[in-house]
């Protein structure tokens, strides 16, 4: 069982293909797979449909296969901060399916659990439940929402052992356990592959069953909103 | 004198009891947390934490560490980290006591619309779709009318829908309002501002 890869471009090798349905891990900029997703747009792979919260921003994250029109569609909750995804989402170029952003996270975790749909709350009187099944339990109205089963996952996580059992760090952990459990094939990229046993046990956030492929990285892990207090003020 | 932004917020404190967990939107709703007082209050954040902390001292900015408005924020000694499907299981499942949001419309049956303008630029609804059916209160806290004068306080929204039926209560510079039988209730007026003065900004039924 090898599962730690040199590269990310070495790790995507043999697992792409045009038109293939990838989820994404992150929220905004924090705990995107920026590495896979550079690898991605190396790899000229196109006709992507891309099942993450947000579209990253122009120049990073998911904004650069944007850029690269390898993107034919996007599942996702929030897409603003990005004027090339507006543009090309206007000129009809980019299909855009909003997903409630509770509703994408349970969408990804039931596919990566073998549940090919739940019923929710969530979105019934709105836009979102139009020709969707509604079904009534306890009086209450619920509509019916459809796992995702993705042939890719990329995530990122900040270690890894070379087993693939991953522990996130602080809010980056965020989008990247559903969308890992809901591949097929799942790539995450660490800041750091340690020894096996060095992580805990008791203390793994995502078993590595769900992980085929690993990828140690240098992240650049921007910040989209910087607010801070002045030290004289605290 | 209705009230203004820090006034409205003061309010909308009042509406929060010790121990709960509270998740709060963009806006107004953020200044909440400064006036929360002695009281024990549990800030979720749906990207994945509750116990959420101030904005980091200058220099302790961590990317990993953001809020669902991702602005650089802390952690506090209670707090604790959860995946996006966990953190929408506990809103979905009716753990989060209360969601203080901002509205663009709010209806007198209660609906809510707060996440598009038909033929203006759309971002989507992020989790406040999920918040408005999931939380066991909603509180809307905005201005009682739009830039134009006319009332964001109607007998049906005009706009798409975030949630039917879903608002609790509204709280704006004029006072406060209950989605009741029949209509909206007057709760209180903020200090200088008459009935008539409500019920003149007021499109919705008032019972």
């Amino acid at each position: 069982m090898k599962k730690v890869y040199g590269s990310a471009a070495e790790a995507l090798d043999g697992v792409t293909q045009d038109g293939m349905l990838i989820a994404a891990g992150g929220f905004g900029l924090c705990g995107i797979p920026e590495l896979l997703i550079d690898a991605l747009v190396a790899s000229g792979v196109k006709d992507l449909t891309v099942a993450s919260n947000n579209a990253g921003v122009d120049g990073f994250g998911l904004g650069k296969l944007l850029e690269t029109k390898q993107i034919k569609k996007m599942m996702s909750s929030y897409v603003g901060e990005n004027a090339e995804f507006m543009r090309q989402y206007l000129s009809g170029e980019l299909e855009l399916e909003f997903n409630p952003q509770g509703t994408l996270a349970e969408r990804m975790r039931a596919g990566g659990c073998g549940i090919p749909g739940f019923y929710t709350k969530t979105g019934v009187g709105t836009v979102i439940a139009e020709g969707k099944e509604h079904k009534e339990f306890g009086g209450e109205t619920y509509i019916l929402e459809e796992g995702i089963f993705a042939d890719l996952s990329i995530v990122k996580a900040w270690k890894a052992d070379d087993t693939g059992n991953l522990v996130f760090r602080k809010t980056a952990r965020n989008f990247n356990p559903p969308a890992a459990m809901c591949g097929r094939i799942c790539i995450a990229e660490v800041e750091e592959i340690v020894p096996r046993g060095a992580l805990d046990p008791d203390k793994i956030h995502l078993p590595g069953i769900y992980v085929h492929r690993i990828v140690q990285g240098d992240h650049e892990k921007r910040i989209e909103q910087r607010t801070v207090r002045k030290r004289e003020d605290a | 004198m209705p009230w203004d932004r820090n006034q409205m917020a003061a309010r909308a404190a009042d509406e929060l009891e010790d121990g709960m967990y509270v998740n709060l939107g963009i806006g107004i709703p953020t200044l909440v947390a400064n006036y929360v007082g002695d009281k024990d209050i549990t800030l979720q954040s749906e990207n994945g934490m509750l116990g959420m902390g101030p904005f980091p001292l200058e220099g302790d900015e961590d990317p990993d560490l953001i809020n669902a408005g991702k602005q650089t924020i802390t952690e506090l000694a209670r707090t604790s980290y959860f995946d996006s499907a966990q953190s929408f299981g506990m809103i979905r499942g009716g753990k989060i006591a209360a969601a203080i949001l901002g509205a663009m419309e709010v209806a007198e049956n209660g609906d809510l619309a707060n996440w598009m303008i038909p033929g203006k630029l759309v971002k989507g609804m992020g989790g406040a779709m999920d918040l408005v059916a999931g939380v066991g209160r909603v509180v809307v806290v905005m201005d009682h009318t739009n830039k134009h004068g006319d009332s964001k306080v109607l007998k049906a929204c005009t706009l798409p829908l975030t949630g039917a039926g879903v608002v609790d209560r509204i709280i704006t510079n004029l006072g406060v309002l209950d989605v009741v039988e029949g209509g909206l209730k007057i709760v209180e007026l903020a200090e200088g501002v008459s009935e008539d003065e409500m019920r003149a900004a007021t499109e919705a039924t008032l019972v």
